[in-house]
């Protein structure tokens, strides 16, 4: 079966029919909701709180947000913002008068909110489309980028967000849950069935800080199948990283800037940003 | 949308991320509506901390809606405070602490009012315009267009 990611641009393959189609689905929606309950328990919400939604579609996803705590939603009912490159998507859910906000947007473009706006952010089945450009002046490394460094900086302190992805293989998984950790998230993977053709990709993101546990491990401690990405230290201070002049994720965003200008950077390693050993 | 989304949204170009006028994007030609729903005292309670109020009152000022208080309500403004000893509360102790308690807070005024200008009056129609650079984000059907083109991302 083809990947509709290799066949289409995603705001051509998601038109009028085939939004609709995707919509009334009921094997469709029954998917869309569990993977989007399972991201929840990811996200451990304990009250009513602020979500992105990226990739938001028809608001299959959404709809789980707007649900009280006793419809099976944490901590809900949640107030979303939700956000999609397609617009015929946009108008199914406008059609089934969902709660959430609602912005055309691509993901590849970054994250358009100032910093700190979302207690979290879930994305279901949506960030495997950014690993394809559709133009030649844009890459999927670029785009990836720009979408994650927008998001961490749209989350608040010690917020949290969970990405069901389909990535197309092993180097697809790793290239996405890499732009994570270079933007700054601590990052894990989890995987529901591995090996069978139901198997489903959590990338679990935290941001540190905050007085939630930021440190990944804390989120995914204990559960079975998850690879830690990248074990962070517990952030000392409640200074974001990112604000940091100097510190990881300034560099690599300053490496990013300086590479989009065209500049050529010394290649990042996992040793970029660390703080040295002053020598005697 | 939502005139709390607008409180959250920044001028979506990398070139304006920097600058402190690319937020908030201003409405014009702006129709509004309200859609009502219900109150969430405590995702108001969350919420508050993280306005930027004094934006929040230019743009209410820009609609033409009826003006803020220069500064936010606290907290506290938000419950109706419990009236001062009543002869129930005296006969009924155990009932008035059950209200008193969890879950039973009353939204105060303050509170209906906050929501109903975050939650419940939405733009329908309009652009959303960055103080910045001018670029136009059109609104339809209370979807905003953030799609940028190429050459400004
Ligand atoms: C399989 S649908 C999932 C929709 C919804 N989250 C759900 O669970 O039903 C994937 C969605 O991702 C959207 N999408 C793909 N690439 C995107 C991008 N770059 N920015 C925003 N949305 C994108 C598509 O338009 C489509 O609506
Ligand atoms: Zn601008």
């Amino acid at each position: 079966m083809s990947r509709p990611e290799d066949t289409l641009p995603p705001d051509l393959f998601y038109n009028d029919s085939e939004s609709r189609k995707y919509t009334t689905s009921s094997r469709i929606q029954k998917i869309q909701s569990d993977m989007t309950r399972r991201a929840l328990a990811l996200l451990s919400l304990s009250s009513p709180s602020l979500v992105l939604d990226i990739g938001c579609g028809s608001g299959l996803s959404g709809e789980i947000l707007s649900q009280a705590d006793d419809e099976g939603t944490p901590g809900g009912p949640h107030v979303w913002v939700g956000f999609d490159i397609s617009a015929s998507m946009l108008g199914v859910a406008l059609e089934k008068e969902v709660e959430g906000d609602l912005l055309l947007a691509d993901a590849g473009q970054g994250v358009p909110f100032r910093a700190g706006t979302f207690d979290a952010a879930i994305s279901i089945s949506a960030i495997q489309w950014l690993c394809n450009a559709e133009s030649s002046e844009d890459s999927p490394a670029g785009r990836l980028s720009r979408f994650f460094n927008g998001l961490y900086a749209s989350l608040r302190r010690g917020g949290r967000a969970v990405c069901q992805f389909y990535p197309k293989n092993n180097e697809q998984k790793k290239m996405v849950s890499s732009a994570a950790v270079r933007a700054g998230f601590g990052a894990g993977l989890l995987e529901d069935d591995p090996g069978t053709k139901n198997a489903k990709t959590y990338l679990v993101l935290t941001v540190g800080g905050g007085d939630l546990d930021g440190d990944i491990t804390g989120v995914v401690r204990g559960m079975e199948g998850v690879d830690v990405m990248d074990q962070r230290r517990k952030a000392k201070s409640k200074k974001r990283a990112e604000d940091t002049r100097g510190s990881r994720a300034w560099i690599m965003n300053k490496k990013e800037k300086m590479e989009r200008q065209g500049r050529v950077v010394k290649a990042s390693s996992k040793y970029t940003g660390r703080k040295r050993r002053i020598a005697f | 949308m939502k005139l709390l989304t607008l409180n959250f949204l920044t001028c979506a170009r990398r070139t304006c991320k920097t600058s402190p006028s690319s937020f908030p994007l201003h409405p014009r030609e702006a129709e509004l509506e309200i859609l009502e729903s219900e109150l969430n005292l405590v995702f108001l309670r969350n919420i508050l901390p993280r306005l930027m109020w004094s934006e929040l009152r230019g743009i209410g000022e820009e609609l033409g809606l009826p003006s803020l208080p220069e500064s936010p309500p606290s907290r506290e403004d938000l419950v109706t405070k419990p009236s001062p000893a009543k002869p129930s509360s005296v006969t009924e102790p155990s009932s008035v602490e059950e209200e008193g308690g969890e879950g039973e807070e009353v939204p105060s005024q303050t509170a209906k009012d906050l929501h109903r200008l975050l939650l419940e009056t939405t733009i329908k129609e309009g652009k959303l315009v960055c103080g910045n650079c001018g670029h136009e984000y059109a609104v339809k059907e209370g979807v905003a267009n953030f799609l940028l083109p190429g050459h400004l991302v």
